[in-house]
């Protein structure tokens, strides 16, 4: 199994009295500059240093926002391509269906590749609701706009034999010939998300490698969907590498340290309220059918984190305890932290890529420093040398 | 081929199409808001008593599936163009209110062949102030709850409770969300380039507007029959952004007086 360090690079000292708006609205007067300069050059920091100890690197982008720094993730990118030097660098995701120009994404993503020797993951999302008012990009027609851009992105990335044209309904190219093009062969891994059983066969079929979130012991009917996408496609089973997960992670070398660090990381969640209702189902987004049981059920989505006895969890105001029983946080000693972690990918019928989540909120240096040497250290070995249990079955047909 | 009265679906240029006929007299092509056609409001047999309402549900806003590629203001004017075209209807007083008036006014800048008069009613479309003017209120930096109250002067008709409401009429409100967005969200609710072509539309029109509208305030609509060569401006008095549910004789009063040559 494969771990990748993961932080949001928040913005924390704004999570106080933001008065129910931690997005969209959220005056950036309450982001002092200074302060932000030594946040970011702090997390790069800790990312380094999860370099050193043999992790891998996830990043993201969002906007209008003080839980999330990075509103392009192609600066983040490009700084870590060039301070670290073994990591597997994971953008999940770059939120493609904002985005009104896959040319300049294609041209972003191979330098990005180049410069960084062949590391880059590429994970392409659609973008979540709340950021299609401030990219203004429209909600409707996202899912075509998204597929469509990932086939611009690939052909452009291995077209080598001079200009190709690309004119359809949503993108104009008339002569795409990208310089440098990607160093790995035939382009760098794509990567995506979902939520959905219907958006993982369609990862399945093309053999891209699916990650969940929150999805907790619900995390198995998606797992499958891929699978059977997949089979039906390729005629094998997809290896686990085919799979990730992000999970937060808190260790501590006492249950009651880190439990402590679990409380920090928790916070993440605990800010997903703070997104003002009206940005939170823009019209399109999703389907009619879906509007409707909203309407019904008066604008409640559906909880869709589930512990592994079918108790549902409330993953924005669960208790860490919840938060362990429903997978969606591996917290406590290391022994504990691994018999988690690899108990989720027993439950999931294999799990090749942890995204940890090892940083949130207001977990200062200090304790991302422990939190990621003592992972590192004490479980991280035992995860490389974990047989995922579908290997196993493999291995016996 | 004559349209039959009543509910029927057609189908025009390869786009099926919800139709509500109802009333005699001259036509008068009733092109619906952006909250999608209400066929039980009495804004309809109003209008019906003077004329001979045509009234399609505009594509997306219906149940017909419609292609994806098709997401334009544009590409319902020129359904409609092929409507009058493939029915061979005349002297077509068209009538478009909020975005519905905005397919009224790039219906009449393409051709006013087949029209006889304008009447836009609260109507989207242009863009009259600077970059840092909002000329037309966001719809979707409210939640639906709040954009009632400002869609509404008569706050009783803006408390709506979506758990009572039937199915048909949940999916109809569904579908209308979608439906303004896809063909609104960017550039929000106008074309750059309309103002620029009202100079065409030579047909005698009337600009409609509900006095206490804020979503585009009257001073908007003052702006849009000023652009329009052959417009006068009028507003209705109590109404909110949809003078025919708040207002409906008072709407249909006006634009049939109009219709008919007398004064507004």
């Amino acid at each position: 199994m494969r771990v990748f360090h993961f932080t949001e690079q928040p913005y924390a000292p704004a999570w106080k009295d933001h008065g129910g708006a931690l997005r969209i609205t959220i005056p950036n007067s309450r982001l002092d500059p200074k302060l932000a300069s030594d946040l970011l050059h702090r997390y790069y920091d800790e990312w380094q240093l999860a370099d050193e100890l043999g992790l891998d690197i996830m990043c993201n982008e969002h906007h209008s926002t003080a839980t999330c720094m990075a509103s392009t993730v192609v600066v983040t990118l490009s700084v870590l391509a060039r301070i670290t030097k073994k990591a597997r660098l994971l953008v999940l995701g770059y939120p493609l269906a904002h985005r009104p120009d896959p040319l300049r994404a294609a041209e972003e993503l191979s330098t990005i590749d180049v410069i960084s020797r062949g590391r880059l993951n590429m994970g392409f999302v659609k973008g979540v609701p709340s950021e299609f008012t401030p990219s203004n990009a429209n909600p409707v027609n996202v899912e075509e706009r998204f597929w469509e851009s990932l086939d611009f992105i690939i052909k452009a990335m291995t077209t080598h034999d001079g200009p190709f044209n690309w004119e359809s309904e949503n993108f104009h190219y008339r002569q795409v010939n990208i310089w440098p093009r990607p160093w790995q062969q035939p382009h760098p891994p794509v990567w995506s998300t979902t939520g959905s059983k219907h958006n993982a066969q369609r990862l399945g079929e093309r053999g891209y490698t699916m990650a969940t979130l929150g999805t907790g012991y619900a995390t198995k009917p998606l797992y499958e969907a891929y699978r059977e996408a997949y089979r039906a496609k390729f005629h094998r089973e997809p290896p686990p590498d085919n799979f990730g997960y992000l999970g937060l992670v808190a260790v501590g070398e006492t249950e009651a340290e880190g439990r402590r660090r679990g409380e920090l990381v928790a916070d993440y969640l605990r800010t997903l309220p703070f997104t003002p209702a009206p940005f939170r189902n823009p019209p399109g987004y999703i389907s009619v059918d879906a509007n409707v049981h909203l309407m019904k059920a008066a604008g409640r989505p559906p909880n869709r984190s589930f512990t592994k006895d079918g108790r549902a969890i409330n993953m924005m105001t669960g208790s860490v305890q919840d938060l362990i029983d429903a997978g969606i946080m591996f917290c406590g000693t290391p022994d504990q932290v691994y018999d988690q972690i690899t108990g989720f990918a027993e439950s999931c019928g294999g799990m090749g890529n942890l995204l940890s989540m090892t940083h949130a909120g207001f977990m200062g240096h200090d304790d991302t420093v422990a939190n990621l040497s003592l992972f590192a250290k004490e479980v991280l070995p035992r995860l490389k040398e974990y047989r995922q249990p579908n290997e196993a079955a493999a291995a016996a047909e | 081929m004559a349209l039959a009265d009543g509910k029927s679906t057609i189908e025009v240029s390869g786009i099926a199409l919800e139709m509500e006929v109802r009333g005699n007299g001259k036509p008068l092509l009733f092109l619906h808001p952006e909250i999608g056609m209400d066929r039980a409001g009495p804004a309809l047999n109003a209008l019906a008593k003077g004329a001979k309402v045509i009234a399609p549900t505009h594509p997306a806003y219906g149940k017909p599936a419609v292609p994806l590629s098709f997401n334009t203001i544009d590409d319902i004017a020129y359904l409609y163009l092929d409507l009058l075209e493939a029915h061979d209807l005349r002297d077509v007083n068209v009538v478009g209110l909020g975005i519905g008036g905005w397919i009224a006014a790039e219906i009449a800048v393409k051709s006013t062949q087949r029209l006889a008069k304008m009447v836009l009613v609260d109507a989207f479309g242009v863009k009259h102030g600077d970059r840092d003017a909002r000329d037309i209120y966001d719809m979707w930096f409210v939640t639906d709850a709040d954009l009632q109250k400002v869609l509404y002067l008569n706050q009783e008709i803006a408390a709506r409770d979506n758990s009572k409401l039937p199915d048909d009429e949940l999916y109809a409100i569904a579908r209308a969300r979608e439906a303004s967005s896809r063909f609104g969200w960017r550039p929000y609710m106008h074309d750059p380039k309309l103002k620029g072509r009202l100079h065409r539309i030579k047909i005698p029109s009337l600009v409609l507007w509900g006095a206490e509208d804020q979503i585009v305030a009257p001073a908007y609509g003052r702006a849009y029959a000023a652009a329009l060569p052959n417009a006068s401006f009028a507003t209705i008095e109590k109404s909110g952004h949809f003078p025919h549910i708040e207002q409906p004789q008072e709407f249909a009063r006006r634009t049939l007086n109009f219709i008919e040559g007398k004064s507004a």
